[in-house]
């Protein structure tokens, strides 16, 4: 495991292909962006049907362009009760994590560059996939430290809903990822793309189904992980952070210029990253058939991409924005357990005898200390507010 | 799965004909009444319908109209009565179209033209002074270089617009309440109103936006065609009080 480039030790060669492998992956992304801001509001437009931008190039393409442009030559404004230095600091909190996650990300197999083999991917570290768990934590501090240097109440609001929404769906997102993790046996984000190679086995049978890991853990944990990652990216219907009716832009409402700019970068950056995230996890990611005997993994890494990408616009265009408990709730009581269910259902299927009766046991045990604590904290709650009562 | 269904609304609209004009190319048409640049009306026999009595300049909120009237000279009238407008002044930086000014109009002088694009470019502009107001000798609005004139934009500038059943009576639909016009002569009256359904169904215009944009659009709670003509309403006994509007008589 581990990119093949570094197995001959490291020489001049093997850091330009790293140069230009980062320059590839960063440009992409960046242009990647200006598409997907060109393709939301395209596609929501359709929804509502509008035509959308339609005026800036064919067919509107350059309108990101455009914006971009406009938006880098307005004020660069920062309000006086304003903590500078995390004031400026945060947009880019926000923006880094979204770039680095989709280095971890396989596009394909190896390619021969100048007599080295290396990856379709940036980097492939042993921790693989912990790294996106690293960098969706510190991004938080983007939102939340954006919030409380601007200095005002509503981006505060804002921030204090991110940080307690983000931190909630953490637990979620981690524990389905554990669940691929324990099917995988690996961390690498290459290995536990490998993995998913080929048909479908279950107890000695084929099926005839890819091997992907959405089938492979159930499908529960992937529905859960695509909500959780919603709620981490603060995206529609989990747009509590910045949401207009409410707090008026949440958490960037001071910034302009290029503060906003970026923020706005880092979320469609989010959306795109994220998505290569889920297609890796549970998608095999650049896994399917070959086109003429040739294997064309980006190809297919990009179909898949491109649907969890429309249906990020979908959700956008179709459901409300939760409301604060809604989310919590939903979070806390149903996410969390559903997933540390999945999580030891998996693992006693993986275990191979009798994974029923452990499943069921682990469940009942998991459950039975959660029912417990959760009384427990019931009751304490009911006699402080008797308590209060009596004293008023 | 009660949870898909929005999806699957949403989902359907991406092939429905969209309802943005694509505005500077495409324009939708205008109501029939629509509040625009007034216009200065004269008599058929080119006498200028304005008498200079500053009722308008009265009653405008925005305080935009400024006229002086002054004595007709007795051997070339400006205008039939005894006085007329000397100076007429309407500063459209400040115009509201609200329209009071045309329904306080003793003689039908001002009303409106259905002309809202007219981007001057200096405040002098934005005041409009008599002789860029009053018609022209067909009858016509005058077109001045800053303004983004349509077929129809200039039809029915007259007291046709201020009303076809004064008071909303629809006693007197059909009866023809205003004067007659330079380039027009009297104009008709508007049919339909004594419809009793007359309500239920959208303008004219409100039809043709409808079907110039590809197809009908279902569900909006619009009928997209005019009902057939009904039986004429029957009148029923008892039923003669004239604050009596026609669209509240019940079901038929």
């Amino acid at each position: 495991m581990g990119d093949p480039l570094f197995n001959h030790g490291l020489s001049f060669a093997v850091a330009l292909i790293v140069i230009v492998k980062t320059l590839i992956v960063f440009v992409m992304l960046l242009v990647s962006v200006l598409f997907m801001i060109w393709y939301e509001r395209k596609v929501i437009s359709w929804m509502q049907n509008r035509y959308g931008p339609n005026r800036a190039g064919p067919y509107g393409l350059l309108q990101s362009v455009a914006d971009g442009v406009k938006v880098f030559f307005k004020e660069l404004f920062t309000p006086s009760n304003s903590d500078r230095p995390l004031y400026r600091v945060a947009p880019f909190l926000a923006l880094v994590p979204a770039f680095l996650t989709f280095s971890i990300i396989p596009l394909g197999g190896t390619i021969r560059v100048a007599h080295h083999t290396t990856r379709l991917q940036l980097v492939d570290p042993p921790w693989g996939i912990l790294l996106m768990l690293v960098m969706s934590s510190t991004a938080v501090y983007g939102v939340m430290l954006a919030g409380w240097s601007s200095g005002s109440k509503y981006p505060l609001l804002g921030s204090v809903r991110a940080s307690a929404q983000m931190i909630s769906y953490e637990a979620a997102l981690g524990l389905s990822i554990a669940t691929v993790v324990v099917l995988t046996g690996s961390l690498y984000t290459s290995a536990i793309v490998g993995h998913q190679h080929g048909l479908l086995h279950y107890r000695g049978t084929t099926v005839p189904l890819p091997a992907y890991n959405v089938f492979r853990s159930w499908l529960v944990p992937f529905v859960i992980f695509i909500i959780a990652i919603t709620a981490e990216m603060n995206r529609p219907p989990f747009d509590l952070v910045e949401a207009e009716e409410e707090l008026s832009g949440g958490f960037m409402v001071e910034y302009s210029s290029v503060g906003f700019a970026l923020f706005y970068l880092a979320e469609f950056m989010n959306v795109i990253t994220n998505s290569a995230i889920i297609v890796t996890l549970f998608l095999g990611g650049p896994d399917g058939p070959r086109i003429f005997g040739n294997s064309v993994g980006p190809f297919w890494f990009l179909v898949k991409e491109f649907v969890f990408l429309f249906t990020y616009v979908w959700l956008r265009a179709t459901l409300p924005r939760f409301r604060y408990d809604q989310l919590m709730d939903l979070g806390w009581k149903r996410l969390i357990p559903a997933s540390l269910g999945m999580l030891l259902f998996v693992a006693a299927v993986q275990t191979g005898d009798r994974p029923w009766v452990f499943g069921v046991a682990g469940g009942l045990i998991v459950g039975g200390l959660l029912l417990g604590r959760a009384l427990a904290v019931g009751k304490q709650a009911t006699e402080i507010e008797t308590r209060t009562e009596k004293v008023g | 799965m009660g949870y898909l269904k929005g999806f699957a609304i949403t989902g359907k609209q991406i092939g429905k004909p969209k309802v943005t004009y694509q505005y500077p190319e495409e324009k939708r048409p205008k109501p029939e009444r629509f509040h625009g640049r007034h216009v200065l009306s004269r008599y058929e026999d080119g006498m200028e319908k304005c008498i200079g009595c500053e009722l308008c300049a009265g009653v405008c909120p925005a305080r935009c109209i400024y006229v002086r009237g002054a004595d007709n000279p007795p051997d070339a009238p400006v205008s039939p009565g005894e006085r007329y407008g000397f100076v007429y002044e309407i500063n459209y930086l400040r115009c509201i179209h609200c329209d009071l000014c045309v329904e306080a109009c003793p003689t039908e002088a001002i009303t409106d033209s259905k002309l809202f694009e007219f981007s001057f470019t200096n405040r002098e502009d934005a005041i409009y002074t008599k002789s860029e107001l009053v018609v022209d000798d067909e009858g016509k609005p005058k077109h001045l270089p800053w303004e983004d004139w349509k077929d129809g934009d200039d039809r029915n500038t007259s007291g046709w617009v201020r009303a076809t059943s004064p008071s909303g009576n629809a006693a007197y639909e059909g009866k023809v309440l205003w004067s007659g016009e330079l380039g027009y002569g009297v104009r008709p009256p508007q049919a339909g109103q004594s419809d009793p359904d007359a309500a239920d169904y959208p303008a004219s215009w409100d039809i043709s936006i409808r079907e110039s944009n590809a197809g009908e659009v279902k569900g909006v709670g619009v009928r997209s065609e005019r009902p057939k003509a009904r039986e004429p309403h029957p009148v029923h006994e008892g039923e003669h009080d004239h604050g009596h509007r026609p669209e509240a008589h019940g079901d038929h």
